[in-house]
């Protein structure tokens, strides 16, 4: 990105004033070498979200934005519902609710060091993963709408996973006001045999240790400590929400200049007022495929535990914390020191509410929300904590993962699949995936460098770094 | 069908673009070249006939219709297509996939399609031909 076109505010907040048909600003938190390697799409992106109607503030980009669907990947706004704001399809994305789960297990690195290899071929064989994979479970119609109301808590009730889990997962695991009536019939049939399932690209789950500690206090909260191993687990709510986006993404694109009058920048920003039949459905639409992402890493986690007991019976896993990465919420803000009802889209951005909130667990509360960092294969996943600048920052939100620093095809011609699991293997990273492809596809080299990415975002106050987890056992999709 | 087709450059994801003498010629491309993202459409046997028929005002939009059928197809039938056969007359595609059911060893498919987006979604003619081309999320 050209950062002449950028009015530096400090040494990592960048702006561009309204012009055009901005309505307000559009603000990108980065370091000048995190903008030197941006692309451009990501400029005209945020400037476009600044463009929606009843916008509020600024269009936040975070460090790690990147080219996305019409909302930058790593793209923040909120909108007033008072003053014609509106919820956007394509600002969540198809993988609605993509996030990150991490479990803290009770073990040392010492612990796990001579199991490695079997838990690794234990959790490949357990954990459903790629293209065409299936979960043991299949749930007839009532069942779905069971699971689309009710989440991680309908997944809990069903046997998967503990009661105290639940805590520790965002809307203690059930998003209130999801309506499965307003989820098609195909959205449904896609989700059919997925449940339970990781899917492919860049999902995983990630046996990883504590690698280095940043901030003692919050780490003791957290209950991490160098030498410690975790297991983090990325996917989202699989085929129905990939369906739930395309459904809505069509009707709004369609809607929202004839019926609604909003002029679109990007037909990809395809939106609807929130005070509209068609914005009231698709919340109702998105927040059911909120609870199956949540049901969906409830159930990933009951395989995990079913694979610890029989390879490592001493290991007790339970949530760090579960946080979603594409969503759109309802929340509380301040702005200009009033409080105001927002409905903050985060497309590739973590939400991170600081110490104090009352949304958060008692036992997290005075530390502040983990934001849980994905990394790529070969490189550190991050735990982050909120702070209390990052409301003021961002409506609390803070980066979502490195991004690809090359195209899928750029990186299939330049890794092999096989030479990039020994290379790992080598550095004792032991990758279990059913494609070759996938994983050159998904070579560490691909990726920008997360460090970079989570020293601006706390460098910008988004939030600030507890610790750095280094890859053990990668499974693929 | 005589389409031809390739992929262009997205950050995260890919794009895909077919290229015929007409829009069902450039269709059937668009679609090979989404198959290409996931696996070597050659490896893919044209043993399964599926039949898909899509409904839309406008070319664009017929195109995302039509490519999006093709992801539901392969998610609930657990499919890959290699073959593509499209006609379109008055805002109506009526197009045949051939193709099999997934086999991971075989076909190492390297992710899914979750959906072709409106993102650099054209439908046009240039010297070329006709081009149908969008960003697919995978």
């Amino acid at each position: 990105m050209d950062s002449a076109l950028l009015k530096r505010d400090s040494d990592v907040r960048w702006v561009v004033e309204p012009h055009g048909e901005m309505r307000v600003p559009a603000v990108i938190y980065a370091t000048p070498e995190l903008i030197h390697d941006m692309d451009m799409k990501v400029y005209e992106q945020v400037t476009n979200v600044a463009m929606l109607p009843g916008i509020v503030k600024a269009s936040y980009a975070m460090p790690d934005a990147h080219w996305g669907y019409g909302f930058p990947i790593g793209g923040v706004a909120a909108f007033d519902p008072a003053e014609g704001g509106v919820v956007s399809a394509g600002g969540v994305g198809f993988d609605v609710s993509c996030g990150v789960r991490t479990l803290l297990t009770g073990l040392r690195i010492d612990d796990v060091a001579p199991h490695k290899e079997a838990l690794a071929d234990a959790l490949f064989a357990t954990v459903p993963a790629g293209l065409g994979s299936e979960g043991e479970i299949r749930l007839d119609a009532a069942g779905i709408d069971a699971m689309l109301s009710g989440g991680a808590r309908w997944a809990v009730g069903r046997g998967f996973g503990e009661p105290a889990d639940l805590e520790r997962i965002e809307e203690h695991g059930c998003m209130a006001g999801a309506e499965p009536e307003q989820v098609s019939d195909r959205a449904k049939q896609r989700q059919r045999a997925e449940m339970g399932t990781l899917g492919s690209g860049n999902h995983y789950l990630e046996l990883q240790a504590v690698a280095e500690i940043f901030d003692q206090p919050a780490a003791r909260a957290f209950g991490l400590a160098a030498g410690d191993v975790v297991i983090s687990i990325h996917c989202g709510s699989r085929g129905l929400g990939h369906q739930i986006g395309t459904d809505y993404l069509r009707e709004m694109v369609a809607a929202a200049t004839p019926v609604y009058g909003i002029h679109l920048p990007d037909r990809e920003l395809a939106c609807a007022p929130i005070e509209s039949p068609l914005g009231r459905r698709y919340l109702g639409a998105m927040r059911a495929a909120i609870n199956c992402a949540l049901a969906n890493r409830q159930i990933i986690t009951h395989l995990t535990r079913d694979v610890m007991r029989r390879v490592l019976p001493q290991a007790r896993l339970s949530l760090l914390f579960d946080v979603s990465h594409n969503t759109c919420k309802v929340e509380s803000h301040l702005v200009d020191g009033r409080s105001r009802k927002l409905f903050v889209h985060r497309k590739g951005a973590t939400r991170a509410f600081g110490p104090g909130h009352p949304d958060l667990p008692e036992a997290l509360r005075a530390t502040g929300q983990p934001v849980l960092i994905g990394g790529s294969m070969g490189t550190a996943s991050w735990v982050l904590a909120g702070t209390a600048t990052s409301e003021a920052a961002a409506f609390a939100s803070a980066c979502h993962g490195a991004g690809r620093a090359m195209s899928r095809h750029q990186a299939l011609r330049t890794w092999r699949g096989r030479d990039v699991s020994d290379e790992l293997a080598r550095r004792g990273i032991l990758v279990r995936s059913p494609t070759a492809r996938g994983v050159a596809e998904e070579a560490p080299g691909a990726y920008k460098d997360v460090s970079a990415v989570v020293l601006a975002a706390e460098e910008a106050g988004l939030a600030k770094r507890v610790a750095r987890l280094a890859p053990l056992v990668v499974v693929k999709g | 069908m005589s389409a031809r087709y390739e992929h262009f450059p997205h950050e995260a994801d890919v794009g895909v673009r077919g290229i015929g003498p007409t829009p069902a010629d450039a269709f059937a491309g668009a679609a090979l070249a989404m198959t290409a993202a996931i696996t070597e459409p050659d490896s893919v046997r044209p043993e399964i006939a599926v039949a898909v028929e899509c409904r839309a005002a406008s070319l664009d939009d017929l195109l995302y219709d039509w490519l999006n059928a093709l992801v539901f197809e392969m998610a609930t039938r657990r499919m890959l297509f290699g073959r593509f056969e499209v006609k379109i007359a008055d805002g109506v595609l009526t197009g045949t996939a051939w193709g099999e059911t997934v086999s991971v060893a075989r076909h190492q498919p390297a992710v899914e399609a979750k959906g072709a987006t409106y993102t650099g979604l054209r439908v046009f003619e240039d010297a070329r031909g006709w081009v149908a081309e969008c960003i697919v999320d995978v």
